[in-house]
């Protein structure tokens, strides 16, 4: 086990070593860094000041231990827009953020569960295929655009719910839902297609030989073992929230970490934009960590594969 | 005989409302300046924000209406199915492409540089790649190039994951040691004897994913990292609509039903030629 963690943990520092240098070296392919990195009004003694700090008149590898020395003691640069550390203006951010994600996930996950163990127990029916369009729906919705007609629906016909920025418990709808229906019709096929496999499995051909109850054998002893595919790929659906969340809370003024990576990508602001990607970075990959052990704690096949 | 009865079975049950929107959607794009009523990029302000045909001020001038700078919406919208398709085209060989390789590098060649691959692969697939791809935008700047570059980036994993996996069967047939002893080269057989065995697979792969790719384009676009104005997309005319929602739902409406229905009919022709070509990728 504890190779194992150890072998994950290096895995993920290279991830993010590599990360790192991507864009490190974005940064200076496109010519001098210093236009990315300053406002374009800096005086000329602004751009050699920094310059300077940064070790831009370095030799290559000077530059690169200064960057990544820099980013492992959290500085990550100043933001051009907020002028002040990029590092700071995330984590200011990122409460609002988390305030979403375990919505958007426990909306998707109580939808997605009732509805792919509907579709496995009435597989071929009207039902199924109900469920089957709905995902083939989901799939094929661009989630930005999702957002905008729910607000067109809700905020602007109907009047019933607030299209923008935080507020009470009624803020969190839209959001959340646009954010949600993004997974969910993954998770619905996935929970379809694996009870359907386990519901052919010996132990279930014996629980209904006891005598038990077809919602007994199905909720229970069947849906315990279907989900386990659905928990390994947690790490893959937090990173889909994460990435979706940058186009919701865009779409909703949300004050959080997806919104202020959009800014950064509008108002070019190079500084934040290579922070918000870093910490992100660090945040996705510590989450896939902690499941990856989780589950290999749970499962030892998985520590000796 | 019995194979040509099948496929003839698959032909018939190929799906025709999808096929015809695909043919409509591709000679749109071709025939662009043909087809649109109007330029795409020509204002007119004292006809801007008209509504479409069927409500009330609208006209059959502008079919689905006009924006904020008085342009026709469908003439960007046939336009915009250029870029889209365009984009798509690109990006597709691109990624398509590299993953190709890699798949077929990693599963022919096994060991190390199997292991190698396959590490990147699955950190890949756990990665919010776009970030790299906003990111690629706001350094080399906007336009096809980067849009390619980013979608590659995002794509790549997907495609070399399953290659690598039918490689991985194709390599022990007997064909391979028998061109091995008749002193092929590594190299040689790789491209001679390993891709066209696993062209069905890349073709139904590059099917299925013409509508993700589409996605990803239009919410590049809408990010505002994608191919830049005036050049009308899909979702850039979504993000520029959404600040009128209120007053004129159809700038923002329209484009983003373009995009839905697009990437539907290409998923279900998709699930098909898959079902045709090569059912066992139905699992993954």
């Amino acid at each position: 086990m504890q190779r194992y963690i150890l072998r994950r943990l290096l895995q993920g520092a290279l991830l993010l070593f590599i990360v790192a240098l991507v864009v490190f070296a974005l940064a200076r392919v496109s010519g001098n860094p210093i236009d990315l990195l300053v406002r374009e009004d800096a005086t000329a003694e602004d751009r050699a000041h920094l310059q300077k700090a940064l070790g831009l008149d370095r030799p290559m590898h000077e530059q690169l231990y200064i960057f990544l020395t820099g980013a492992v003691r959290g500085d990550l640069g100043q933001s051009i827009r907020y002028r002040r550390s990029a590092a700071e203006v995330f984590f200011e951010r990122l409460p609002n953020t988390l305030k979403l994600l375990p919505l958007a996930m426990a909306g998707a996950l109580a939808i997605a569960i009732p509805l792919g163990v509907l579709a496995a127990v009435y597989r071929g029916t009207l039902v199924d295929r109900l469920a089957g369009g709905l995902a083939v729906l989901g799939i094929a919705t661009p989630q930005f655009w999702l957002g905008i007609v729910l607000i067109y629906v809700f905020s602007i016909q109907l009047g019933v719910l607030p299209s923008a920025r935080m507020g009470g418990p009624s803020h969190y709808v839209l959001p959340a839902v646009t954010l949600g229906v993004f997974l969910l019709a993954g998770m619905m096929r996935l929970v379809r297609s694996s009870l359907l496999e386990v519901m052919g499995s010996e132990f279930v051909k014996l629980a209904r030989l006891k005598g038990l109850s077809q919602t007994i054998v199905i909720w229970k002893h069947c849906l315990r073992n279907a989900l386990i595919p659905v928990v390994t790929l947690f790490g893959v659906y937090f990173a889909l929230l994460v990435t979706g969340a940058i186009v919701t809370e865009t779409v909703f003024a949300w004050p959080g970490v997806g919104r202020l990576t959009y800014e950064a990508v509008i108002f070019r602001d190079y500084p934040l934009l290579q922070a918000v990607i870093l910490l992100k970075a660090v945040i996705v990959l510590s989450v896939n960590l902690v499941v990856d052990i989780l589950y290999a704690y749970l499962d030892p096949r998985v520590r000796y594969a | 005989m019995s194979t040509e009865a099948s496929s003839r079975g698959d032909l018939a049950r190929l799906p025709w409302i999808s096929f015809s929107i695909i043919v409509v959607l591709v000679v749109a794009a071709v025939f662009a300046p043909l087809l649109a009523p109007h330029s795409p990029t020509e204002q007119s302000l004292p006809d801007k924000l008209r509504p479409p045909a069927w409500q009330e001020g609208g006209s059959m001038k502008h079919l689905l209406g006009t924006d904020v700078l008085g342009r026709d919406v469908l003439s960007r919208l046939v336009y915009g199915a250029r870029v889209s398709l365009t984009v798509a085209a690109v990006a597709l060989i691109a990624g398509g492409g590299v993953g190709l390789a890699l798949g077929i590098l990693a599963g022919y060649t096994g060991g190390r540089v199997d292991n190698f691959i396959m590490r990147v692969v699955d950190a890949t697939l756990t990665f919010p790649t776009i970030l790299i791809a906003l990111l690629l935008a706001v350094s080399l700047g906007q336009g096809l190039g980067t849009i390619a570059i980013a979608i590659t980036v995002i794509i790549w994993a997907r495609f070399a994951r399953i290659v690598r996996g039918e490689v991985l069967s194709v390599k022990t047939r007997d064909f391979v040691a028998l061109a091995r002893v008749h002193g092929c080269s590594h190299l040689r057989i790789m491209a001679v004897h390993i891709v066209p065995n696993v062209l069905n697979t890349f073709m139904v792969l590059l099917t299925l994913h013409i509508g993700f790719v589409v996605i990803v384009e239009a919410t590049l676009s809408f990010l505002g990292a994608g191919i830049p104005p005036p050049t009308p997309s899909w979702g850039q005319m979504v993000s520029d609509g959404r600040s009128h929602i209120a007053s004129a739902w159809w700038l923002s409406v329209v484009p983003g039903g373009a995009i839905m229905l697009v990437v539907l009919v290409f998923n279900l022709f998709g699930d098909w030629l898959r079902d045709w070509l090569d059912p066992r990728l139905r699992q993954v």
